[in-house]
């Protein structure tokens, strides 16, 4: 099957690795993988932040580079897709033609366990968590992921099929970890105590790692995780699907 | 404009709050999971249900308001109409003065809370006492409310036994609830005695009948609205709905998403005054409040008029969790505060900021009963914000932002600066861990994020730049 890779900015500039992976995840699955190179961001930042005119021009971009290819769009981050699917019809409503082509590119924008799990019929695709044992590991659920795409049992599914470690039952897990992008910079106090709130619950439940699909909550958690001293490792959901367990 | 105080948001953690409503919110969770299984009640599907109904009332609300006050006068009320809050504040007080009354019991209720009722009853020399036991607290301890349906919730039983320590110079043990309630239920009832006046707010007005629906726990408001001799209900126009079909699922609908119980413990329906030789008030005044809720029909807010004011929302933000209702400044706190108050005020007396109170996690869309796109909602209200008290700097950085990754070689250009130039720099600075570099301590701005947290530095060669070497 051909897909096209989203491979959203944070990933691209902060976590090049997992752009990687997803790729040799999918061509693992048979895929057959292009990448636009036109593509930049969804668009995000500047809607999230209340600047739908700055939002709208990136926006525009995404489509441009991605309205002409074929196949499904797949990224490795549920944010930027729940982006695409859902604000991107409010974004161009004055436009028909941009609203008609933002609707197209939508509807073959996935995130990427709903597409394993749901388009390939891959409940799991194997791989190995580092280390002696079963590592203990929680999964935080992203929020536009979770509540915005109604994408929950797929990444668990895959997650499950990973040797080397077992999933934990956290309390609340669909709760915020409270990165929301400008969110963490305009309230830092109660984005920090929101990151504890999680790693608390993560540890209380014996976990000695956090799996997500959102590489902002990643780099929040994580950044909490280690100014705090914790031995608590976090790592994308990709990240443990290779076959040779290398982290 | 209000009379009402506000304040800043005040933006940070309270710990002991947030103890108190993780507490709160898990045990009205499990509450709605229990009683929707039990009863096999489709939660979906009450919630669409419910949707349309606030739609239906929302869309139809002149005509439904018309519809009320004629049914509501036949059966004998006098209804006022008020735009502002002030208006509305003068009409009660009016209604006091000219009746001669000074003493006056409240039931709790967030409309006069947003119009700042009780201050213009005590400029005006009537003394209004709050009933509902969390109000009556945090009245007499000259504090706000800090949640739609719990106002004392930030309070711990400590303060409160101190509280009625000085009140009544006896000493009270904390952990003895019936003690403390027994005393509040002592002093409130020599107010409703000796009041002439009750003031209630309303859950529901059935347009059909002009009856209004008072939903309660406590039974202070069937006290304040029946031993008066003259009763003021106060309502917010959008509390209305066509029928008794849309009622009954309504009231339904509050208690399971308030507090995961199946009926309302007291529900008063109150249809004009009582008739010859029945008990109750003599009089029943009706006071209708506009003060920009019309001015939302027809704009992306309309459906925040939707509100039942269940406080289902404000449980399920975890901003609200960690900074309590205090944050918000005004009456109406959580997810709903931070639509309502900008879009009912356009954003004056600071209340642009209040959609800055969410991380847009969704939380609250969800939990709405009656599906209000509270997320939605705060992204446009951020946007309006942005628009009515612009931020020069941000604006700027966003517009070169925009310029830049519009194009893909302006993206490229900005990757390359952040890999080649900042990511020695940071490794430089950062603490090397695990083979990959972090910075602990970054200057402002960046220091907003490394003040707690360490920050992950932009990786030498970006994923463009990868698969342009190997595939391109």
């Amino acid at each position: 099957m051909r897909v096209q890779l989203f491979v959203t900015c944070l990933v691209d500039l902060l976590q090049p690795d997992v752009g990687e992976r997803t790729v040799a995840l999918l061509e693992r699955l048979g895929c057959e993988v292009g990448f636009p190179a036109g593509q930049t961001c969804c668009g995000q930042p500047a809607h999230n932040s209340g600047y739908p005119d700055d939002a709208r021009r990136v926006a525009e971009r995404f489509l441009e580079a991605f309205a002409s290819t074929q196949g499904p769009i797949v990224a490795p981050f549920g944010s930027c897709v729940h982006m695409v699917r859902h604000a991107y019809p409010r974004l161009f409503a004055d436009d028909p033609e941009l609203a008609a082509r933002a609707a197209a590119v939508g509807e073959r924008t996935v995130d990427l366990p709903a597409f394993v799990v749901r388009e390939l019929g891959r409940h799991t695709v194997g791989g190995r968590y580092p280390g002696e044992g079963e590592t203990p590991v929680a999964y935080h659920h992203e929020c536009h992921m979770l509540r915005g795409l109604g994408s929950s049992e797929p990444p668990l599914s895959l997650l499950r099929g990973v040797e080397g470690c077992r999933l934990v039952e956290t309390e609340r897990s669909d709760l915020c970890c409270g990165f929301g992008g400008s969110f963490a910079l305009k309230l830092p106090a109660v984005s920090v105590a929101m990151a504890d709130e999680k790693l608390d619950r993560a540890r209380a439940a014996g976990a000695r790692a956090i799996v997500s699909t959102d590489v902002g909550c990643l780099m929040h958690l994580e950044g909490r995780a280690r100014r705090r001293g914790l031995d608590l490792r976090v790592h994308h959901l990709v990240d443990l699907l290779e076959p040779d367990g290398r982290l | 404009m209000s009379p009402r105080v506000v304040h800043e948001p005040r933006a940070e953690p309270d710990p002991p709050v947030t103890a108190n409503l993780h507490v709160a919110a898990a045990h009205w969770a499990a509450g709605r999971a229990r009683v929707t299984e039990a009863t096999e009640r489709d939660w979906k599907a009450m919630r669409e249900r419910g949707r349309e109904i606030r739609e239906d009332a929302i869309r139809h609300l002149p005509e439904l308001i018309d519809e009320l006050e004629e049914r509501a006068t036949e059966a004998g009320a006098r209804v006022h109409r008020a735009d502002t809050a002030v208006d509305a504040c003068a009409r009660v007080v009016a209604i006091c003065r000219e009746r001669g009354a000074t003493r006056a019991v409240k039931s709790k209720s967030m409309l006069t809370e947003e119009i700042g009722l009780n201050d213009a009853l005590a400029r005006a020399g009537i003394e209004a006492v709050e009933t509902d036991l969390g109000e009556y607290i945090v009245q007499a301890l000259g504090d706000r409310p800090s949640h739609l349906l719990a106002p004392a919730v930030h309070l711990s039983a400590r303060q409160v036994a101190e509280l009625f320590e000085r009140e009544s110079g006896r000493a009270f043990d904390p952990d003895d609830t019936q003690a403390l309630v027994a005393h509040a239920r002592a002093v409130l009832r020599e107010r409703f005695l000796a009041a002439e006046v009750g003031i209630t707010g309303v859950n529901f007005a059935v347009a059909e009948t002009g009856t209004l629906i008072l939903v309660e726990s406590e039974g202070n408001i069937r006290l304040s609205a029946g031993l008066p001799r003259v009763h003021v209900a106060v309502m917010g126009i959008e509390k209305v709905v066509r029928d008794w079909g849309g009622a009954g699922h309504l009231m339904e609908l509050l208690p399971l998403a308030a507090h995961g119980t199946p009926a309302p413990a007291s529900v008063s329906l109150v249809t004009g005054p009582a008739r010859d030789g029945d008990d109750g008030p003599e009089e029943l005044h009706l006071v209708l409040v506009d003060e920009g809720r019309s001015a939302l029909r027809g704009t992306e807010y309309e459906s925040a008029l939707h509100c039942i004011r269940c406080g289902a929302c404000l449980y399920a933000c975890p901003v609200y969790r960690q900074v309590g209702g205090h944050a918000y400044g005004n009456s109406y706190s959580g997810p709903i505060g931070a639509v309502l108050t900008p879009a009912l005020e356009q954003g004056a007396h600071g209340s642009d900021e209040l959609p800055w109170l969410s991380s847009l996690c969704g939380a609250c869309a969800e939990a709405c009963p009656v599906k209000i796109p509270l997320d939605d909602q705060l992204v446009a209200l951020r946007a309006d914000g942005a628009r009515r008290h612009p931020r020069r700097a941000e604006a700027a950085l966003f517009a070169a932002w925009a310029r830049l990754w519009s194009r893909p070689g302006g993206y490229r250009a900005t990757a390359a600066t952040a890999g080649r130039a900042l990511a020695p720099l940071w490794s430089r600075l950062a603490r090397a861990a695990s083979g990959e570099s972090w910075e602990a301590r970054a200057p402002f701005p960046f220091s907003r994020w490394t003040d707690g947290r360490d920050a992950r530095a932009p990786a030498p060669e970006p994923f463009h730049a990868r698969w342009r070497r190997r595939r391109g």
